[in-house]
Order: structure tokens, then C-alpha cells, then sequence
């Protein structure tokens, strides 16, 4: 170790608060990076799921066991 | 050659791949990135003009190179996305603008508090110091602008025009620290030269970069998931796999 104690390592001659501002800012931020992008990805999964399970709701359950995709027509009224 | 061109064409594909490589990306970056941070916080020698204050470096180079990369990446993407109309590139982009923001705010913040007890002063309009700023300035355009226009080939279109134009930066930002006088120390990494620090330093220096751009990989790959399943969520593949996941 480049140091003679803890309390060296700590205050680095005088220059610990600047290092540790630094780190503990760059870990902060770095980890809230990871975790909000993770949480975002979750978000998303789940807004699709509730998505489908609403179509899957709508059709009702004979429909979800047979064709996955459903078309139908819409009649515009020309008036 | 043409065929992984095409695959890489297919979100679905992506996405596949993706999920396979990210574990690997996320422990990879983690080992690395500890590795080189604690033995360059407590094990590496003190510097003899700096002293401990070098430290620093361990972050604040990783975070600046990341900041230019990601851009320069971007800049490729862009370029893909106008001329072959990918639409991953565009993703590519989207997902990745705010991650290279946050890597240029950090590579500020850390160079402006290592810059107080070595240079006496938090901040400097030096050449290099401003075009870093500029290019925290460009990553917030590229994000305003895909949020600002709303029909996704024009705003695909804008974001990758605006990317090319902002990458004259980084050439300004690499050489800044040759064509004028800075107090900003000369480049720390050269491809062609061996480091001038010793090998207790630059070996740990070398770790962090390795870890953060492993790091980068995995929250790359994450926010491109994300925006692949937003533009995805009516396929039939989505549905498949989103299903499958729930039980």
C-alpha cells in the first residue's frame, strides 16, 4: 500500500476532500446511470405486457388460444 | 460480411444478442473498473509534482475518453442512419446521447476539482476545458432535438445531420492541448508511443478505461433494449417474448 495508515490514505496529505469528491460523485452518478437505464427497461417490459393483456382481455380467452393477429374492417360513413 | 450487415439491420436480432453478451459486459466492467480504481487509489506511487491529487486521473480519463468515444460513435451511427437508413443506428444514437452527456459532465466535474489544489483554480476558459464544454452542449442538442420533433424518419434525420456537424469537435478537443497553450497536461495515452508513467501507473489507468468502456457496452446495450421494445411494442416478436417472460 502507497500509504502508512488509514488515516493517510484518507486525507492524502491534505488532498482527500478533492479525491473523494471526485469518486464519490463519479460512482453516484455512475451507478444511477446503471440503475435508472436497468429500471427504464423494466418499465418498458411491463408497459408492453399491460398492452397485450388488455388485447388479450378485449378478444376474450377463445381468442387468445387461436390466431395471434386479428384484422378488421371499418366501415367509413360517406355522408 | 453483407449478411451480419443485414442481421444487424433486425432489432429482434439485436436484442437477442444483446441479452447474450450483457452479463459478460456488466461483470467484466465491474471486475476491471474495481480493479483499476482501488489500485490506483491506494496501491500506485504518488506522483512527485501532484501528489496525491493525481488520483484523480484514475476516473477523469476514463470518463473523457468515454465522452469522445461515445460522440465519435454516434457520428458513425449518424452516418449510417442517412445513408443506409438503419433504423438500429438511430437507436443507437437515442440510446446512447445521454450516457455520453453524463461521461462529459463527470470528465468536467472531476477535471475541474483536480484542477483546484494543481492548477489553483476550479476553471479556465483554455482551449481544452471550453471545446469539452461545447461537446457537453452537443450531447444536450442531440437529446432536445430527438425529443423535439415527433415524426421518428424526420427526427432520425435531424439528429443524425446534427451529430455530424458537432463532430468537428473532437478533433479540436484532441489537439486542443497542441495547437494552443492550456494548463492542461498533454494527452496521457498514445497509441504509437509508450506511456511516459510508469507502469504502476498506467496499468491501473489502463483497467478503468477497459472496465468503463465495458461498463458503456452493458448500459448501451440496456437503453437500446429499451428503445427497441418502445418502437417494437406492436410485433409479434415482442408479444412472444413479453408473454413468455411473464410465465
Amino acid at each position: 500500500m502507497a500509504f502508512d495508515s488509514f488515516g493517510a490514505f484518507l486525507s492524502m496529505a491534505g488532498h482527500g476532500p478533492y479525491v473523494w469528491a471526485c469518486y464519490i460523485t463519479f460512482f453516484v452518478v455512475l451507478v444511477q446511470l446503471m440503475v435508472w437505464s436497468y429500471r427504464r427497461r423494466t418499465a418498458a417490459m411491463e408497459s408492453c405486457r399491460r398492452g397485450f393483456e388488455l388485447q388479450e382481455g378485449e378478444k376474450g380467452p377463445a381468442a387468445s388460444s387461436g390466431a395471434s393477429a386479428s384484422f378488421s374492417r371499418v366501415t367509413v360513413s360517406q355522408d | 460480411m453483407w449478411q451480419f450487415f443485414h442481421k444487424l439491420g433486425s432489432p429482434k436480432w439485436f436484442y437477442g444478442i444483446a441479452a447474450r453478451f450483457m452479463p459478460w459486459l456488466l461483470a467484466g466492467g465491474i471486475l476491471l473498473l474495481m480493479s483499476g480504481v482501488i489500485w490506483g487509489l491506494a496501491f500506485a506511487p504518488k506522483d512527485y509534482l501532484q501528489g496525491d491529487s493525481y488520483r484523480i486521473i484514475f476516473i477523469h480519463v476514463p470518463a473523457a475518453f468515454l465522452a469522445q468515444s461515445a460522440y465519435m460513435m454516434m457520428a458513425a451511427a449518424g452516418l449510417v442512419t442517412l445513408v443506409w437508413r438503419m433504423k438500429l443506428a438511430d437507436v443507437f444514437v437515442r440510446a446512447v446521447a445521454p450516457v455520453g452527456f453524463m461521461f462529459t459532465f463527470l470528465s468536467l466535474f472531476t477535471g475541474a476539482v483536480w484542477g483546484k489544489p494543481t492548477w489553483g483554480t476550479w476553471w479556465v476558459w483554455d482551449a481544452r476545458l471550453t471545446s469539452m464544454l461545447i461537446l457537453l452542449f452537443l450531447y444536450g442538442g442531440v437529446i432536445a432535438l430527438g425529443k423535439a420533433i415527433s415524426d421518428e424518419k424526420s427526427s432520425a434525420r435531424a439528429v443524425a445531420v446534427l451529430v455530424l456537424v458537432g463532430v468537428v469537435n473532437i478533433p479540436i478537443i484532441k489537439y486542443s492541448v497542441e495547437w494552443w497553450n492550456t494548463l492542461h497536461q498533454p494527452a496521457t495515452f498514445k497509441l504509437t508511443e509508450k506511456p511516459s508513467m510508469p507502469a504502476e501507473m498506467w496499468v491501473p489507468l489502463l483497467l478503468s478505461v477497459l472496465g468503463l468502456y465495458l461498463l458503456f457496452g452493458w448500459i448501451a446495450c440496456l437503453r437500446m433494449q429499451t428503445e427497441i421494445l418502445f418502437r417494437e411494442r406492436r410485433t409479434r416478436w415482442v408479444r412472444d417474448m413479453v408473454m413468455a417472460d411473464r410465465s
